[in-house]
């Protein structure tokens, strides 16, 4: 029985005349979707798999789709006879374009059996001659498949060993997703040995020695495995002492290396070829020529054994040199490895002579984290979920090691500035590359703790003309709140929205703990407070301490003094209150409500609810006095004076509710804030934390500042407690019966993608504002309300909010943050009842 | 929404005959947007007052002709309440016979002028109320509503309580009233379609010929509609035999036309054939570019849909020929995206649109524009503000020329922004005035003209 041993991901060319047996030996051997057939293209685009002419669109298409399956990483059969080189030529060039390996299987069966077979088939009309033809340009095919570019050509003799031969699989030597660490990835060493071992010794690695006490070893007790990005010889003091060091632990299962650009020149240099002897390579030599024969000996095989990039942890983790992106984790291909070890070049050199490098990481969108080194930096930054962990030690910077899951960077500093830079150190600073359009517009589906979300392609070019004509810079723009579902429709008499309903809705989720929080009656703002503007700077990428926007991620303020000024007080009340240390953060999110209503409002109060109060509260009376003049004499109006006299007072109860959200400002004269959120800082996303931490957070802030934060009431309550539900309705009762909107009802911690992260209950009058003043006169009809799409669009909200906050916290690419926010506004355009 | 009719003809009672409405009952009946009750809260010999009061449907009327800035516009508004073309609706319903002058019983009195005083005690008043009814003979007293009297400094709001007294034949004063609620209200609650000439001229009928805001009258009763406007102002002026037909006087060449001839006269010495109009709007510019054969591949592209939607209309898109179809494509974009799309263009230009973009946004845009799309040629077009002092009104008030406009450049401004756009994406850069040149201010609108 013959194995064919191919990689797990690949382009397999089955090569072979007609009837020598292609489509049954797919069959056996693969999946049905893995096989793309020329014959079954040709039925496709022309309704006979043997309609010759229709050959050029059926390859088309094939190409096409195996050029889709092979982007998607998926191993692809193209079953064809493939007999001519120009067919051939495609398959490569294919397998190329998506930097997997091209395989050539073939089945070499002799031309009078594979004429006997095609002779029972009724279907196939051509003659001897066109298998003869085919079988003289397998003959020469065989000659020359190893030229055209196939990664291996696996021949099947005759008709008994295609048959017997199975398919074994093999894993590309860059996956190790099965290991899952913990590791240290560590950066570019450069022979600085002596630090190399101060590191290890810091991350709590043991060395072992050898007689002469070199290390020869390290382990760490709990497991860890050190990862190294490559360049480890070159310029430093101790490359043969580095290698011995590295080579040792890699042997013992400890370590895992990735050849850097420098390892590669070497290993070319001590296999005698022509290499330019420049940037610290002559120090290697020359140290390994008074190194011990046994090392020197053993360095060709370690450095030839070195694979370009490693896919670790289920694919979660990437490695590579000088770092790779996304299209290229887990591939294998010239180019490939060329973009692991040197980068992405641009061709050009700069002043010192040294390449441009593209900068490929402020692109990367991935959801893998890539760690690399290649470009010495004075300090590691994350940008986009990559980063550089080459701090130069080697020019006297610093060894660091990142520490993965944790992400915890370790460092010690170089013992001395070992070599000179031929360029000085700086801090790439993400330059501003922009957001791309194909990013954002069009129908996208998005992956978010909540399940998938899709955004339909109309609402996405709705919320394109706000997002660039209205909304603050997109950098800013982290996260937008989500919309809010109320409570079921109340069947208490006389309330549309009730308590009762909002606590049972949450009972039936099984939550066990509710935060009932007054709702405040303002605008919603969405602060972005920075310690400075050099933390602005260095997170967002804007030069300023901080935004504040709206529900829709317009500027709150047009006039700027104002926002500054507001920044300035929550900064300071933050300073006050120590949350920057506690926290470990230069920036907080904070998403609050800015009180009055009118002081953002107030053009709407005025057109909208004053001008019906007004309008109303003319006609009402009026109306109702000529009315109670004819009931006077004696004209049956009776009713209708009833239903006005109701009118009236239902138009006064408007005009209150509207008035008590109006008061005067002057500059922050007479403006609160009232947070409720404290949704992110540095690293970390506060979403899914209990609602008592955040409400305790913004009490200290009310604390530092009581005369411009404002407090929220609450009360928390078991929804399952007739007591605890008693109590809450009768708070309720006094907020709203107080002039307050109603409040909110939140799982104190989060209950998972299928509960309603909060449930709005709002107040009998405060609801004449939304539904008309007199909607009370119509509650069985608005009890019909339909809450289930607004509820769907709630949560699916709030998954894209918590996506986008989960990957700022991951310090992921800002154009996938962008995405989400992007869709979070999208979804604001789906048509919903906007009184819901 | 209420109307009250007075009369103090003796007997005042005869009101009933004339309005065939009773003076004892209340009569209700069912009409569009709810329903409308006439009832009498005074009737005596001296003086007899009859009601008309509209009991509207809640959300029976939705201004749709509003734009939806804020949605929930539909559920709370002023429909309700304030007199509007809902209750002429209904004026015109259950008066029928009344508004026609008809009368069974007291045919001599509807034929004469009696002494009335209507009254509507909340009136959506755009304009001056006296101006409207003043020339037909009516003594207008129109008193303000404050719009909230807890915040006096908000001022009065957009109704009054309009009080009308006069001796005038009753279907004169209910034709009055009837044409001009809408009128004044200037919100029509349905679709105006050209049956409402005929209603207009009907009503209007031996007083609005003469009245000297027919134009307002008619531009309002008909929902702006030029097309029937310009129908009713010409049968009225048929009617009094004036040439006050209002024709449109040849104008000079407009700010925008020349604006869009000297653009296409930069293009065309760009030797540019493949050209981007960027934030093409209802694509005024690329209907001048398709009727010049040397420009051979146009894309319009707007962050509106709207206005691609309007500009597909105005090209006909969907009915060119195939080969002037294949020189067009209109696309969504947005400046402050990088879009691939846009790459490989011989020339772009940005008439009128850098003025929509925030300050702090035109970085971006500079980077999509120069730096990625970056075509040979980009032309530039923006207000000179300098410029605005010719504009009576404008300076003044130290407005801008449009609402969206979120800056207006002087010279300098605009010429400093040039200098850097060009040396960060290496351009050279050229700049001219469109308009007549002032010697003083320049020309209304600068243009610069980048080169690679």
């Amino acid at each position: 029985m013959t194995t064919v041993t191919i990689p797990d991901l690949c382009l397999v060319a089955l090569v072979g005349i007609s009837g020598s047996g292609k489509s049954t030996f797919a069959r056996r051997q693969f999946a049905p979707t893995q096989v793309l057939s020329s014959d079954a293209f040709r039925a496709l685009v022309a309704d006979d798999e043997n309609d010759q002419s229709a050959s050029a669109e059926a390859f088309d298409a094939l190409h096409y789709i195996a050029g889709k399956r092979l982007r998607a990483g998926r191993l692809t059969v193209v079953d064809a006879t493939n007999v001519q080189a120009h067919a051939r030529k495609a398959l490569v060039d294919l397998a190329r374009a998506h930097d997997v390996l091209p395989v050539a299987i073939v089945l070499d069966v002799p031309e009078s059996e594979c004429w006997a077979r095609t002779e029972l088939r009724p279907d196939r009309d051509f003659g001897r001659p066109v298998l003869s033809r085919q079988h003289r340009d397998l003959r020469r095919s065989l000659r020359s498949l190893g030229r055209e570019g196939f990664r291996q050509v696996h021949v099947l003799r005759d008709v008994a060993e295609v048959s017997s031969a199975v398919v074994a699989y093999q894993k590309l030597y860059n996956d190790k997703k099965d290991l899952t660490g913990p590791f240290d990835v560590i950066g570019d060493v450069h022979g600085c040995r002596e630090e190399l071992e101060l590191l290890l010794d810091r991350l709590g690695y043991l060395l072992s020695r050898d007689a002469a006490g070199r290390p020869v070893d390290a382990h760490h007790p709990d497991g860890r495995t050190a990862v190294f990005v490559g360049d480890l010889v070159d310029r430093g003091p101790d490359s043969p002492g580095v290698l011995r060091l590295v080579m040792g632990m890699v042997a013992a299962g400890h370590a895992l290396c990735v050849s850097g650009n420098h390892e590669a020149k070497l290993l070319r240099k001590l296999r005698g070829g022509t290499v330019r002897v420049a940037h610290g390579l002559q120090e290697t030599l020359d140290q390994l020529d008074a190194a011990d024969p046994s090392l020197v000996e053993a360095v060709p095989a370690f450095l030839d054994g070195l694979i370009s990039h490693y896919v670790l942890d289920g694919g979660r983790l990437v490695v590579a040199h000088a770092g790779l992106k996304e299209a290229y984790h887990g591939r294998a291909s010239g180019r490939v490895r060329s973009f692991a070890l040197y980068g992405d070049t641009t061709g050009e050199t700069d002043e010192f002579g040294l390449p441009v490098r593209y900068p490929w990481a402020e692109e990367y969108k991935g959801a893998a984290t890539v760690v690399y080194g290649h470009t010495p930096t004075p300090t590691a930054e994350w940008v986009n979920n990559t980063i550089c962990v080459d701090t130069g030690c080697v020019f006297g910077g610093s060894l660091t090691a990142l520490r993965y899951p944790s992400r915890e960077l370790v460092s010690v500093p170089a013992i001395r500035a070992h070599y000179e830079p031929v360029r000085p150190l700086v801090v790439a600073t993400p330059q501003e590359r922009g957001l791309d359009l194909a990013d954002v517009i069009g129908r996208r589906s998005l992956v978010t703790p909540a399940g998938r979300v899709t955004v339909a392609a109309e609402n996405a070019a709705a919320a394109l003309e706000v997002m660039s004509r209205f909304a603050v810079d997109p950098r800013w723009l982290v996260w937008l709140p989500p919309t809010m579902a109320p409570a079921s429709t109340s069947k208490v008499e006389g309330y549309l929205e009730h308590p009762v309903e909002a606590l049972a809705d949450y009972a039936a989720a099984g939550v066990p703990r509710v935060v009932c929080e007054e709702k405040h009656m303002g605008s919603r703002a969405v602060l972005v407070v920075c310690r400075s503007a050099a933390a602005g700077l260095r997170r967002f990428g804007l030069e300023a301490a901080g935004v504040i926007y709206t529900r829709t991620g317009r500027p709150f303020f047009a006039d700027l003094s104002l926002e500054t000024s507001i920044l300035d007080r929550v900064r300071a009340a933050a300073d006050a209150a120590g949350l920057w240390d506690e926290l470990g953060t230069d920036w907080l999110l904070l998403d609050a409500e800015l009180l009055p209503w009118s002081a953002k409002a107030e053009p709407l109060i005025r057109e909208q609810y004053a001008s019906v109060a007004a309008a109303a509260g003319a006609a009402l009376p009026a109306a109702h006095s000529v009315l109670s003049a004819a009931l006077q004499r004696g004209i049956d109006v009776a009713s209708l004076a009833a239903r006005f006299a109701g009118r009236v007072s239902s138009i006064e109860a408007f005009t209150d509710v509207y008035r008590r959200y109006c008061w005067p400002t002057d500059g922050l004269d007479g403006l609160r804030l009232a947070p409720f959120h404290v949704l992110a800082a540095d690293g970390a996303s506060y979403l899914r934390q209990d609602h008592e931490w955040h409400l305790a957070l913004v009490d200290r802030l009310v604390t530092a500042d009581p005369s411009l934060f404002a407090t929220t009431r609450r009360l928390v309550v078991d929804p399952a407690s007739p007591s605890d539900v008693a109590s809450a309705v009768r708070w309720w009762l006094e907020l709203t019966g107080a002039g307050g909107e109603g409040m909110v009802l939140k799982p104190a911690v989060d209950a998972g993608p299928r509960v309603q992260p909060a449930l709005k209950c709002r107040g009998r009058d405060y609801l004449r504002i939304i539904y008309g003043p007199d909607y009370l006169s119509r509650l069985d009809q608005l009890r019909g309300r339909g809450l289930q799409r607004k509820r769907n669009l709630a949560l699916r909200e709030h998954g894209l909010g918590l996506a986008a906050l989960d990957l700022l916290a991951a310090s992921g690419s800002g154009r996938a943050v962008h995405q989400l926010v992007f869709a979070l506004l999208a979804c604001e355009s789906e048509p919903v009842d906007p009184r819901l | 929404m209420l109307l009250t009719i007075t009369t103090t003809h003796r007997p005042a009672t005869d009101l009933g005959y004339l309005l065939v409405k009773h003076p004892d009952r209340l009569q209700s009946f069912e009409v569009s947007g709810g329903t409308a009750h006439v009832f009498y809260p005074e009737a005596t010999a001296d003086r007899c007052t009859a009601a008309l009061l509209l009991e509207a449907d809640p959300g029976a009327a939705r201004t749709s002709k509003q734009p939806d800035t804020f949605t929930l516009r539909q559920h709370v508004n002023d429909r309700p309440y304030a007199a509007s073309s809902l209750l002429a609706a209904a004026l015109g319903r259950v008066l029928r016979t009344a508004l026609r002058g008809d009368s069974r019983d007291r045919p001599a009195l509807a034929a004469g002028p009696i002494p009335l005083e209507l009254r509507i005690p909340a009136l959506r008043c755009k304009g001056d109320a006296a101006a409207f009814f003043g020339p037909l003979g009516w003594t207008v007293e129109a008193t303000p509503i404050p719009l909230d009297a807890a915040h006096p400094e908000w001022g009065a709001s957009r109704y009054v309580d309009l009080t009308l007294r006069g001796t005038l034949r009753l279907a004169d004063a209910l034709n009055h009233v009837y044409v001009l609620l809408p009128v004044l209200d200037d919100a029509k609650h349905y679709w105006v379609s050209s049956d409402e000439v005929e209603k207009l001229l009907r009503a209007g009928t031996g007083w609005l010929a003469e009245h000297p805001e027919k134009a307002v009258i008619a531009r309002r009763y008909l929902a702006h509609r030029t097309s029937l406007t310009n129908e009713a102002l010409s049968r009225l002026s048929e009617a009094v035999d004036t040439d006050s037909v209002i024709e449109p006087a040849p104008r000079p060449e407009s700010l925008a036309a020349l604006r869009r001839t000297a653009v296409v006269r930069q293009l065309a010495e760009a030797g540019a054939g493949r050209v981007l109009d960027l934030g093409c709007g209802p694509g005024a510019l690329l209907a001048e570019l398709m009727r010049d054969r040397r420009f051979t591949e146009i894309v319009g592209a707007d962050v509106s849909t709207v206005a691609l939607d309007m500009a597909a209309r105005r090209l006909r898109l969907d009915r060119l020929p195939e080969r002037q179809q294949a020189r067009i494509r209109l696309l969504q974009t947005a400046l402050t995206y990088r879009d691939d799309r846009l790459r490989g263009f011989d020339a772009a230009v940005l008439m009128e649109v850098i003025e929509h973009v925030d300050p702090p946004r035109l970085p971006a845009v500079a980077a999509s524009v120069f730096g990625h799309a970056a075509p040979a040629t980009v032309v530039v077009t923006t207000p000179n503000v300098e410029y605005n002092v010719r504009y009576p009104g404008l300076h003044e008030h130290g407005r801008l020329r449009h609402h969206d406009h979120r800056f207006e450049w002087d010279r300098a401004q605009f010429g400093a922004w040039c200098d850097e756009v060009a040396a960060r994406y290496g351009y050279t850069v050229t700049r001219h005035g469109i308009g007549e040149e002032d010697p003083e201010v320049g020309t209304s609108t600068q243009m610069a003209v980048f080169k690679k």
